[in-house]
């Protein structure tokens, strides 16, 4: 059970961000928030999904919609190395959704159909794929994409351009070796990577609390032992994200050379389905927050909010039941993919 | 005429010209050195990476799926096991994103004992790397199967391993088969031409003999001996072993032994397997990885799915004791791998044995000479007395 009294970060509470970011043109914030709550929704179906028997397993990103909202925005998206390579995690719902993935097709993973784009019906749900955005296979170890990411830096280093790679994890994975690997391998010298290394710190792994296993006051001080630049930021504020992560991309775009983001977000329903998936109260919930701007600032009403999630529940249960008459995969189908007959990667 | 070492060399020199090979790196595998056994000097696609065999597996798997197409090398497979569930994932990218990534990398790492390598330079791999599905794995005997085996490694699309005996590094052609099409015949032209000079390097280039673009084709054995009485499945250095256990045999015994070596281990020509072992009835699968979950086992377990009728004896493995190392002394690493002298032992074991059904029981001859090695220690310094059971017709020693 989660004990809520260690709920504090190694340092204190979360940085709130030194000034205050500039604001958003009314436009974006509306859209950001259409996202977020379509993200939401999402998120909360699929937990659904699971408590009625149909998914076996939820995890997923309610918490990190903004910061990953944000993200999904600013990614130059495409495929190959002339644009943006993506090693992301199994909580970056979000980020797919801004990028355009339609809602639908994390379902159908959550139901394991034979639809499924992303794994016909082989993964969890928030295992994404998709090559079309150079969005690498999500796994589930918390920490290989940091060693993965290697290579398409690598790559891109040689390639030149301005396309970067954004690798994402959350705090504790980054005990694992593999994040060290990362910091090493982006900062060799006169060698160094043009990747954005993303730590979502929502200050736990499962039951254990960061602040009892991290002696370090952050983890994006790590970076600068590589002599990389680093930031942090309010991960459950939009504007904060915006600029934060616009500001990282320009560096590692422009200089192709390694960042280190660290972004404070929530963990609103728990680690997973095994640990209860239930709403925590005690955390700040980013979509909430963000409502509060946009009634404060006059560019949506809390009824107009209202209004949207409904629509936005009532289309989602529309997806939910086409996905259930989807069908699953058929035994034979196990034997699909086992080997490739072609170099899908080294086509142009 | 090339060594193996060279024969690999040259395959990637073939890759990094002709085949689109983009990276060819690992731990001192660029300059100055070009690898601890001079794998890749004078490669133009050539880098040292840092000191991290996870972050070389990782970066070999993220350059592939940028469309890359790298050769990374462990610089001992002893090293490889930090790396385990990246070669897993490697193995699985295809099939989890359902064949929307396929991750076309080649990782070659020398294995095996014969060189005095002690506890971290002598295990081998090929039951750790069996067990890892998505991969295609191959392990040369011959400088020949070397070089076609890593062209092919390096024109996949799927992840290959190249298992690289490291005791035949410096092996050359025993037969004109097993030279590689276009090299030079006479070894030390070959030598000046493709090795790097002792001292300063920094101005020298390579002259690269104009090998043929010929790949060995995956899942294909080769019969290194042909014969009637017993088969031999075998590959890398126990290859070149088990051939010349088959010369002796043949000569002073009038044993006639098959050495079928299957060069692939996944996949693997089961229908040479098949053949061999029917033509001769009895089987002998030799590696030197541990005895206990090896590769030759599933072997074992095949053939008596598919041939127990037709088999005259039970079908035998003779694989490395299960030993958490292989001892640095003489004695210590022939007692946890197998030797000639062991090959030839369980190869005739293996043809004299009576036939199922025709004896009253289907057991090894036991052999009555002291055996080449023994596996206990010194009793007096434990205090504990050798107690010599029989099991299964074995006498088996222990500590009781």
């Amino acid at each position: 059970m989660r004990d809520m009294s260690t709920h504090t970060s190694p340092s204190g509470p979360p940085p709130r961000g030194i000034a205050e970011p500039p604001r958003l043109p009314r436009e974006q914030m509306l859209r950001v928030h259409e996202l977020m709550l379509e993200g939401r929704v999402l998120e909360e179906r699929l937990i659904r999904m699971q408590r009625q028997g149909e998914g076996y397993f939820w995890i997923g990103g309610p918490g990190e919609e903004a910061f990953n909202t944000v993200l999904g925005l600013l990614v130059k998206k495409g495929r190959g190395v002339d644009y943006d390579y993506l090693h992301l995690h199994y909580r970056s719902s979000a980020t797919l959704l801004a990028m355009g993935a339609p809602s639908i097709d994390a379902l159908r993973q959550m139901h394991n159909t034979a639809t499924d784009p992303y794994s016909r019906g082989r993964n969890f749900v928030g295992h994404f794929s998709k090559r079309e955005w150079n969005v690498t296979p999500v796994s589930s170890p918390i920490e290989v994409q940091y060693a993965i990411a290697i290579g398409t830096g690598l790559a891109q280093r040689r390639h030149g351009g301005d396309g970067l790679t954004i690798v994402q994890g959350g705090d504790a994975g980054t005990a694992e070796g593999d994040f060290a690997s990362s910091l090493v391998w982006a900062s060799r010298p006169g060698s160094e990577l043009p990747m954005l290394i993303i730590v979502t710190n929502n200050q736990w792994g499962i039951s254990t609390a960061a602040s009892t296993q991290h002696g370090e006051k952050l983890i994006a001080d790590r970076g600068k032992a590589f002599g990389m630049r680093t930031a942090t930021c309010d991960g459950n504020d939009v504007e904060a994200s915006w600029q934060a992560l616009s500001e990282a991309m320009a560096y590692v775009r422009q200089t192709r050379k390694p960042f280190v983001l660290e972004a404070f977000v929530s963990r609103l329903y728990g680690h997973s389905s095994s640990s209860g998936s239930n709403y925590v109260s005690e955390e700040i919930d980013c979509l909430v927050e963000l409502e509060k701007v946009l009634e404060r600032r006059g560019w949506r009403s809390a009824g107009e909010c209202k209004a949207m999630r409904e629509d936005i529940e009532a289309r989602m249960q529309g997806w939910y039941k086409q996905v259930l008459s989807e069908p699953h995969p058929k035994p034979e189908d196990a034997f699909d993919f086992v080997f490739a007959d072609r170099n899908i990667v080294g086509e142009s | 005429m090339a060594t193996v070492v060279q024969a690999v060399r040259m395959a990637l020199h073939v890759g990094e010209a002709k085949l689109g090979v983009t990276d060819i790196f690992g731990e001192d595998v660029g300059p100055p050195l070009g690898g601890v056994f001079t794998a890749s000097q004078g490669l133009k696609t050539a880098w040292n990476s840092p000191l991290d065999e996870r972050g070389i597996v990782g970066a070999a798997i993220g350059l592939a799926l940028a469309g890359q197409r790298p050769v990374a090398e462990i610089q001992f497979c002893d090293y490889a096991y930090n790396t385990i569930d990246l070669l897993k994932i490697a193995g699985n990218t295809y099939w989890a994103s359902a064949g929307d990534w396929n991750v076309p990398m080649t990782l070659m790492t020398p294995v095996g004992a014969g060189i005095h390598g002690s506890i971290y330079h002598s295990h081998s791999f090929d039951a750790q790397a069996t067990r890892i599905p998505g991969w295609k794995i191959v392990m040369p005997s011959n400088p020949r199967d070397a070089y076609g085996l890593l062209l092919s490694a390096m024109s996949e699309p799927n992840p290959v391993m190249v298992l690289l005996p490291k005791a035949l590094m410096r092996a050359r052609a025993e037969t004109p088969d097993e030279m590689i099409p276009g090299e030079p015949e006479d070894a030390r032209e070959l030598r000046q031409r493709i090795d790097a000079p002792i001292g300063d390097r920094s101005g020298w280039e390579p002259d690269w003999p104009d090998t043929a673009l010929e790949r060995i084709p995956f899942g294909k054995a080769t019969i290194l001996r042909e014969g009637n009485d017993v088969s031999v499945v075998t590959y890398g250095r126990l290859a070149r072993v088990a051939m010349k256990a088959a010369d002796q045999l043949r000569e002073s015994e009038g044993i006639s032994c098959e050495v079928v070596d299957l060069r692939s281990l996944h996949p693997y020509d089961w229908d040479a397997i098949l053949a061999s072992v029917r033509k001769t009835g009895r089987v002998l699968f030799l590696n030197e990885d541990t005895e206990i979950t090896n590769f030759g086992e599933h072997l074992v377990r095949r053939t008596c799915d598919a041939l127990f009728g037709e088999l005259r004896i039970a079908p035998r493995l003779h694989a490395g004791a299960h030993l958490p190392g292989v001892g640095l002394a003489d004695a210590l690493e022939d007692a946890s791998v197998p030797t000639l002298e062991s090959t030839l032992a369980a190869m005739r074991e293996a043809a004299r044995a009576p036939e199922v059904g025709r004896s009253k029981r289907d057991v090894p001859v036991v052999v009555k000479k002291k055996p080449a090695f023994d596996f206990t220690l010194d009793p007096r310094e434990l205090g504990t007395p050798i107690v010599t059971r029989e099991v299964f017709g074995r006498s088996l020693r222990y500590r009781g």
